[in-house]
């Protein structure tokens, strides 16, 4: 098991600094304002997660992801409200026992799409399965008919347009452009005290890396290979009997289950959800998370979302115009210069070190001075290959 | 709500003019795609900021008639429709030789740099003139209107602009079937190898065609100044239809793109005016989703995309 | 493998095979039988269609008319992948491997265990698996290469790897497209090994232009002009037939 999930010493390494730093070194040097703010751009390494498996293994490039972000924080959102729209705190309204938004738009009754979402089991379960299904459904009719490439980049597009003016235009239901908002507990817990955000900052860590190595062992196990070879030729996997249509719904729909679950625990620690969240602009910006931090590695991705975000905050805060420009440049940088984006610069770097560490190892081995165990060990460092080259690491 | 018979037919006349200034800017906006990304099968994202770019410069070149030969008034924007298409092409030209040339064989990450490319540009526009809309001063006679009926009014506005789309609808294709580049490029994009071995320079060609392209997206730019206001954003608003406009309508099929693009621009207007708000864009797009799930290779399939 | 218990019907049978491209009838009112173990070659002009019917018993091109029928089941109409899974395995002109992995994953790639999206996330190389891979690969003369990454094969060895690949598979029919073009002379020598080798426990239909590789393989012939049969029979027979002298021998 462990060796399927890393491949070599490296990767290893690599997963268990990255618990390290997010899980006891951040968490002891940061006040809980900033903890909550990695928190939340961590929501947004899920979906990067995702991409990494249907973007860099599979070579199918969603434009769209922030639909199933969106699909997934609504779910948790709309439980939320319902619980705190609770009768007697809503007693001026004309009808209590409603959300305020519904109330302002002379909704007289909950709709009937929001009344399973009064059950929490019910909700847990819609904010994984909502996502992955409709992902699912739309990415088996789309391959099923061969569409890839930019073709489905486009529609996923369009699909995150429609989501986001559809939530947008329907204010009675969905809270409109305001989106969904004052979320203050769940299950009777207040998700806003001190207590509550280190408890979800945590919950969204053991989640996230849950996601981790499930796409680690997804990529690692014969199934990856099938993903990269269907990406670099798949007619060859077609006819190796394999059905590449439902091949890539599925990655498609698991990289949707991430994306949900980060939507979903992004409105737990933020506390309301809006489909400026979800639209265009959101959704491409999540590529970039993944492409910033190396579209093959799951790590990467994990710091691509959490560097962005820092920068995004950082910058928009002191200089608005200077992010745009600098948010604009790394996205034609990172496609230029650097396509496998710091995972990759990394391994770089590492595997330099490896090589000299290689030489210093055989002189060793020559004085004697060594044990065999460690010789051992330095030459698998030094052997570690980096992944894959993306030979048409972008599909057709 | 009730309609009578005398007001749907109204509604509809009205609406379908207002559906016809629409239909001519998706359709110059989706005359360039297609020749950009139908042709040649790039993606750029960033088309809608070239669109943006002719724009401006109507604006600009209003703003420079106004304070230097207010006299001229009536007649700058024949010329600033030619600058428009110019200074498009120019930056067009540029972004291929920077950029696009060296991500041919990697289209998806083209998509990405474009809208980097986009961001960009937004942003400089944004510096420039201001993050507030502007609007040029249009000349006298594009304004008004004619009385059809007592309850049809036909704005001149639109019967220019559309005017303008079909001239230069003419124009592609004329000069993609009837003259030697236009052949050249044809050549290029079906055999590009073949084409370079008989001696077609292709990189000129792919050069001139995206140059080309982005003119359109300026001249779409200079007719979206007579219908509404421009914003450093106000071409990405317009990216998502333009790109169904030309894969709906089949991507490599130029007419393909010009009954798609007016089927949209109709079918949005109409819409408008029943359903509440953005709902009516929301009703199309989702139409032609669902479509295209069913029959992705849009109304029109070309014989490119059969492989 | 051959089933004893239906020897006398045949293992493809192609009737009234057509398909025309915007009216342009490249393969018209074919008909193809094929008993099982034998090695069948289609020759004819450049053209002439060959490709074409390869692309519609694998499903590559869905046909305008008639009937494929394979072990008796009709497939016309069918997915690629439920084809392969049936036992047809193609190879494609152009050697069409992994290049980015080794002849050991190329050829696990290919076996037919874990298809699915759910069993090939639990497949596990098993000493079974293990062991029909050499044996693949000592038949194909890479078993010294299995930790080599596919790309830095020859040409020929790329071939022959792709034909490995339809061997893991399992297929009892193989269809190869022109296996020994841009192949040494020596190379040569070894495919027409190779395909006798392999023909002995399944049927294969190869595509080839090369008149001194077709003698020694073939068992039967089938000559193509224009998406129609002119002649078929053995390489004797068909090359004392004056159309097929005309439209390509000839030449």
């Amino acid at each position: 098991m462990f060796k399927t999930l890393f491949k070599n010493r490296g990767e290893w390494i690599a997963f268990l600094a990255t618990i390290i730093l997010l899980a006891v070194i951040l968490p002891l040097v940061m006040p809980i304002f900033r903890l909550n703010l990695i928190g939340k751009y961590l929501t947004y390494g899920f979906v990067a997660v995702g991409l990494v498996l249907l973007w860099g293994r599979c070579g199918v490039l969603s434009l769209g992801q922030g639909v199933f972000f969106g699909l997934g924080g609504y779910c948790m959102a709309m439980f939320l409200k319902l619980e705190a729209s609770d009768p007697e705190s809503t007693a001026i309204q004309s009808t209590p026992g409603i959300p305020d938004f519904m109330d302002w738009n002379q909704l007289t009754e909950l709709p009937a799409f929001w009344v399973p979402f009064k059950s929490f089991p019910f909700t847990v379960l819609a904010v994984i399965a909502v996502p992955t299904l409709v992902a699912f459904v739309i990415g088996w009719a789309l391959f099923q008919r061969r569409v890839g490439g930019v073709y489905f980049a486009i529609i996923t597009q369009a699909i995150a347009l429609i989501l986001s003016l559809g939530i947008d235009g329907n204010q009675g239901w969905t809270g409109g452009r305001n989106g969904i908002t004052d979320l203050r507990t769940l299950l009777g817990w207040d998700i806003r005290s001190e207590s509550a955000q280190y408890i979800l900052y945590f919950v969204n860590l053991i989640l996230l890396f849950g996601c981790v190595l499930v796409s680690k062992y997804v990529t690692n196990t014969r199934i990856g290979r099938v993903l990269v070879a269907i990406r670099d030729r798949e007619d060859r996997v077609r006819f190796s009997g394999y059905n590449v249509a439902v091949m890539r719904a599925v990655t498609f729909a698991i990289a949707a289950m991430f994306a949900g679950i980060g939507g979903a625990m992004f409105v737990l620690q933020v506390g309301f959800m809006s489909p400026s969240l979800i639209g265009i602009v959101p959704s491409i910006e999540m590529v970039i998370f993944c492409a910033v931090g190396g579209r093959l590695s799951v790590i990467g991705a994990v710091f691509g979302a959490i560097i962005v975000n820092l920068g995004k905050t950082t910058f928009s805060e002191a200089s608005p115009e200077l992010w745009l420009y600098l948010m604009g440049g790394t996205f034609i940088a990172v496609v230029m210069f650097f396509p496998k984006g710091l995972a990759g610069l990394m391994e770089k770097l590492f595997s330099l070190k490896a090589v000299k560490a290689g030489f210093a190892s055989l002189g060793s081995k020559m004085k004697g001075l060594v044990s065999k165990s460690d010789a051992k060990a330095e030459e698998e460092t030094s052997s570690t290959t980096p992944l894959e080259t993306p030979t048409t690491n972008s599909g057709k | 709500m009730e309609y009578s018979w005398e007001d749907l037919r109204a509604i509809f006349v009205m609406q379908g003019f207002a559906g016809i200034s629409l239909f001519s800017v998706l359709l110059l906006m989706g005359l360039g795609l297609a020749l950009i990304f139908g042709q040649m099968g790039v993606i750029n994202m960033a088309h809608g900021e070239f669109m943006a770019l002719g724009a401006y410069t109507v604006y600009f070149c209003s703003e420079l008639t106004q304070s230097l030969a207010p006299s001229f008034g009536p007649y700058y924007f024949v010329i600033a429709i030619g600058l428009a298409f110019l200074g498009s092409a120019l930056l067009g030209a540029l972004v291929e030789w920077a950029m696009i040339r060296h991500l041919y064989h990697r289209p998806l990450d083209t998509l990405l740099a474009t809208w980097g490319l986009s961001l960009i540009l937004q942003q400089t526009y944004r510096s420039i003139f201001g993050a507030r809309e502007v609007t040029p001063e249009l000349p006298g006679w594009l304004m008004g209107s004619f009385s059809v009926s007592d309850t049809i009014d036909i704005p001149i506005n639109g019967v220019f602009v559309l005017g303008l789309a079909i001239a230069v609808t003419c124009g592609v294709l004329l000069f993609m079937f009837r003259t030697p580049f236009g052949l050249r490029l044809r050549a290029t994009v079906q055999n590009r190898k073949m084409s370079g071995a008989v001696g077609i320079n292709t990189e000129k060609v792919d050069r001139l065609a995206f140059a080309i392209g982005c003119g359109i997206a300026g001249i779409a730019g200079a007719a979206f100044t007579t219908i509404g206001s421009t914003g450093p954003d106000s071409g990405s608003r317009y990216i998502v239809d333009a790109f169904l406009v030309v894969v709906f309508g089949g991507a490599a099929s130029l007419f393909g793109s010009v009954v798609s693009a007016f089927g949209i621009a109709q079918a949005q207007s109409i819409l408008e005016f029943f359903l509440e708000g953005t709902m009516g864009k929301v009703a199309t797009l989702f139409f032609i989703v669902v479509v295209l799930m069913f029959r992705p290779q849009g109304l029109f399939p070309g014989k490119v995309r059969s492989n | 493998m051959i089933k004893p218990t239906d020897q006398q019907t045949f293992l493809l049978e192609v009737e009234g095979l057509g398909v025309s491209f915007d009216g342009f009838k490249a393969v018209d009112d074919f008909n193809f039988y094929m008993d099982r173990g034998q090695v069948h070659v289609i020759i004819g002009p450049n053209g002439a269609g060959k490709t074409t019917v390869l692309d519609l018993i694998c499903g590559r091109t869905k046909a305008t008319s008639g009937n494929i029928r394979f072990n008796g089941k009709e497939i016309r109409g069918m997915n690629e992948h439920n084809i392969v899974r049936l036992g047809v395995g193609r190879k494609f002109q152009n050697p069409s491997i992994y290049e980015g992995l080794t002849v050991l994953e190329n050829l696990e790639l290919s076996h037919p265990k874990g298809r699915g999206v759910f069993s090939c996330m639990v497949f596990r190389r098993t000493e079974d698996i293990q062991k029909r891979i050499e044996e693949v690969a000592e038949e194909i003369g890479l078993l010294e290469f299995l930790e080599t990454e596919a790309s830095i094969l020859s040409h020929g060895q790329k071939q022959w790897l792709e034909i490995g690949m339809l061997l893991m598979q399992d297929s009892d029919l193989v269809m190869l497209d022109e296996p020994v073009a841009g192949m040494s002379v020596r190379e040569r020598a070894e495919t027409v090994n190779l395909i006798k080798k392999i023909s002995k426990n399944r049927s294969i239909v190869v595509i080839e232009h090369d008149m001194e590789f077709v003698k020694q393989i073939a068992d039967r012939v089938t000559v193509m002009h224009l998406g129609k049969v002119i002649a078929e029979g053995s390489m004797e027979h068909v090359q004392q037939n004056p159309k097929v002298i005309e439209v390509y021998i000839g030449h």
